[in-house]
């Protein structure tokens, strides 16, 4: 090939590109739009929380002024939907934190051994065909596990514990406590592969096994991980609806006896929302005091979580 | 200080290494458990509803009479819900995504995005709920229909596609981006052209596994006012007259698989439970299926590229 074959028409090429993608000044714009189109998407989170602080005050600012808040905090029954209605929280409180403690119960010790088990015992094969089997637990839809708590798990129960009424806290929590245990054990196996191998190596140089190993140096390593997946598995157990819906009964019910029937927090608020309440009414107002009341409990196990956190962190 | 003798350091390794032992055992009974969970809920579910799965069933009206009840106005109404869900979601969780990896500037602002973002996946699926109960159903005047449930689950797994659209957008070499740079491409133009393509297999998995956690939920449409009962279907959304597309369907109240399952789950009589297990039977299915489908892509696309 001679090199006047390839001479190119500049002018040409030029235009080609400029119908193609418009002139200089027009693509600026276009790039200009999309990036602004973009930054707006990026917005739009944000504008879900303040919504959802929004609508939880704003509501909750109505039915405080029909409340007062001492005797949200203070009374011991919550009937809203009686003729002479109460309303104190705390029975639906205890309901959700019993039935949160016995998920914990399961979740956390399952979880962490498997989180143990994948990063220092199993082999790479294992890990990867064994991971994606657990994480398809958390993928269950939750009003499935509800029918498993009540038509699986509590029969089974009964079977010795006899005196186990059908609706109990105990099988609720069980069933969340499986449900929650992906969360557990995949957050904290990768704090746990996370902490530097020379710390590893130096801990079975010094002749110890990998249990001794995994307990005594990389859980204290990971500690800021580890806490991190237990206080998500709390958040997830408090938040859980479907479960305790179906499995726990709808019933308030001031209890820290697992053997017993209670509503949690979020039971409440599905039961209201499945009746048809007037919007504006103090029992439709409740179900945002109770979902801001979910959400204080949340925030305060999480700063609690990010206290923990800070006072243990270890730093390479 | 009195030295141990040797007898005791060899007592107490042995002791330690049969512990070591013991405790791979353990880790995969542990393990096991949880898969033995999922087996006996399949299995539960299947002996239970297998026999109530019937082409009836689908094709059929919830009804006061558990045999001749069936879940078509639930499954319709799963699959519209789903629609919604996925045109909102999908645009505003890839933009957002892109955003954030590739043009955002370093600044409070944009960690403000990113804090908020990994918020948002730990606040419960219940208090999106409240939320779209107040905004969408009674300030937007939505009311309770399609158009809101939609909205809300699409709010509800937005963070997720937003954070496999950054990961798998991490995952592209900055080779490819100054490549497409140096040949004169605008930014925009790099990314749609060159970034996005070659993550579009991580931002589906991440698409599929949103869409099936919002297949699945359940407390938030209850409290936007879904029905347990619904014995009509959406106006359809193709019509034989001009202008042959109808939006009539955003408006319709609607009920959806799991709250059917809920609602079965819910009655006392026994006949109503075999229904229940039938719905979930058929949830798990689309659930494990779509989950299988995404730990397909990510393996295959794992596997294709090398840079």
């Amino acid at each position: 090939m001679s090199k006047t074959e390839v001479a190119v028409d500049y002018q040409q090429v030029r235009e080609q590109i400029r119908a193609q993608s418009g002139s200089v000044a027009s693509r600026k714009i276009r790039e200009r739009i999309i990036e602004f189109g973009m930054f707006l998407c990026a917005v739009f989170s944000v504008a879900i929380t303040v919504g959802i602080v929004w609508v939880l005050l704003y509501e909750s600012w109505h039915f405080f002024a029909n409340v007062s808040l001492v005797e949200f905090l203070t009374d011991t029954q919550w009937t809203v939907l009686f003729e002479n209605p109460r309303y104190g929280i705390m029975p639906l409180v205890t309901g959700t934190l019993v039935t949160s403690v016995i998920a914990l119960l399961v979740a956390l010790p399952l979880g962490t051994t498997i989180a143990i088990y994948l990063s220092e015992y199993a082999n790479a094969t294992v890990r990867e065909i064994l991971k994606p089997i657990l994480e398809l637990l958390s993928a269950v839809p939750t009003v499935v596990f509800g029918y498993f708590a009540l038509l699986f798990v509590t029969p089974l129960l009964q079977r010795v514990l006899t005196d186990l009424p059908g609706f109990n806290m105990l099988s609720a929590g069980i069933v969340i406590g499986i449900m929650i245990v992906p969360y557990v054990s995949s957050l904290s196996e990768d704090a746990m592969k996370a902490v530097p191998v020379h710390i590893r190596e130096g801990s079975y140089a010094m002749g110890a096994t990998r249990l001794q190993t995994a307990l005594r140096v990389l859980m204290p390593a990971a500690f800021s991980g580890i806490a991190s997946a237990y206080v998500l598995g709390f958040s997830r157990a408090v938040g859980e609806t479907m479960v305790v819906a179906v499995a726990a009964g709808t019933q308030p019910n001031l209890t820290l006896n697992p053997m017993e029937g209670a509503a949690t927090i979020t039971a409440y608020i599905v039961q209201v929302s499945l009746g048809d309440l007037p919007h504006g009414s103090v029992a439709y107002q409740s179900i945002f005091a109770a979902g801001l009341t979910l959400m204080a409990l949340t925030l305060v196990f999480n700063i609690g979580g990010y206290l923990l956190r800070k006072r243990f962190r270890e730093i390479y | 200080m009195e030295k141990p003798s040797p007898s005791v350091i060899e007592n107490s390794v042995a002791c330690n290494k049969n512990w070591d032992k013991l405790f791979a055992v353990i880790g995969l009974l542990s393990t096991f458990i949880g898969m033995l969970t999922l087996a006996a809920l399949l299995g539960d579910l299947a002996i239970d509803g297998l026999a109530r799965i019937k082409p009836h069933f689908f094709t059929s009206f919830p009804s006061r009479f558990p045999a001749q009840a069936g879940i078509l106005s639930s499954w319709v109404g799963t699959i519209l819900v789903m629609i919604v869900t996925a045109s909102t979601a999908v645009p505003i969780g890839i933009g957002a995504g892109v955003y954030l990896e590739e043009y955002a500037p370093k600044n409070w602002f944009t960690a403000i995005i990113e804090i908020n973002i990994a918020n948002l996946a730990g606040v419960p699926s219940i208090v999106y709920g409240l939320m779209a109960l107040g905004l969408f159903v009674y300030q937007f005047r939505f009311g309770q229909s399609i158009l809101s449930a939609g909205l809300t689950l699409a709010l509800l797994i937005l963070p997720i596609v937003i954070v496999a659209t950054r990961e798998a957008i991490r995952a592209v070499p900055a080779s490819m981006r100054e490549a497409a740079y140096a040949l004169g491409a605008t930014k925009w133009q790099t990314t749609s052209d060159h970034v996005l393509p070659y993550s579009m297999g991580g931002i589906l998995t991440g698409v599929i596994i949103g869409l099936s956690r919002a297949i699945g939920e359940t407390a938030p449409l209850i409290t936007i006012g879904a029905l347990t009962f619904i014995a009509f279907l959406p106006d359809p959304p193709i019509k034989a007259e001009f202008p042959f597309i109808s939006f009539e369907w955003l408006w319709s109240p609607f009920s959806v698989m799991p709250i059917q399952m809920f609602n079965w789950v819910s009655r006392p009589q026994a006949e109503f439970h075999l229904n229940a297990a039938a719905t979930g039977l058929v949830l798990m299915v689309m659930t494990l299926a779509m989950n299988a489908i995404a730990i397909y892509f990510r393996y295959r696309f794992r596997k294709r590229i090398k840079w």
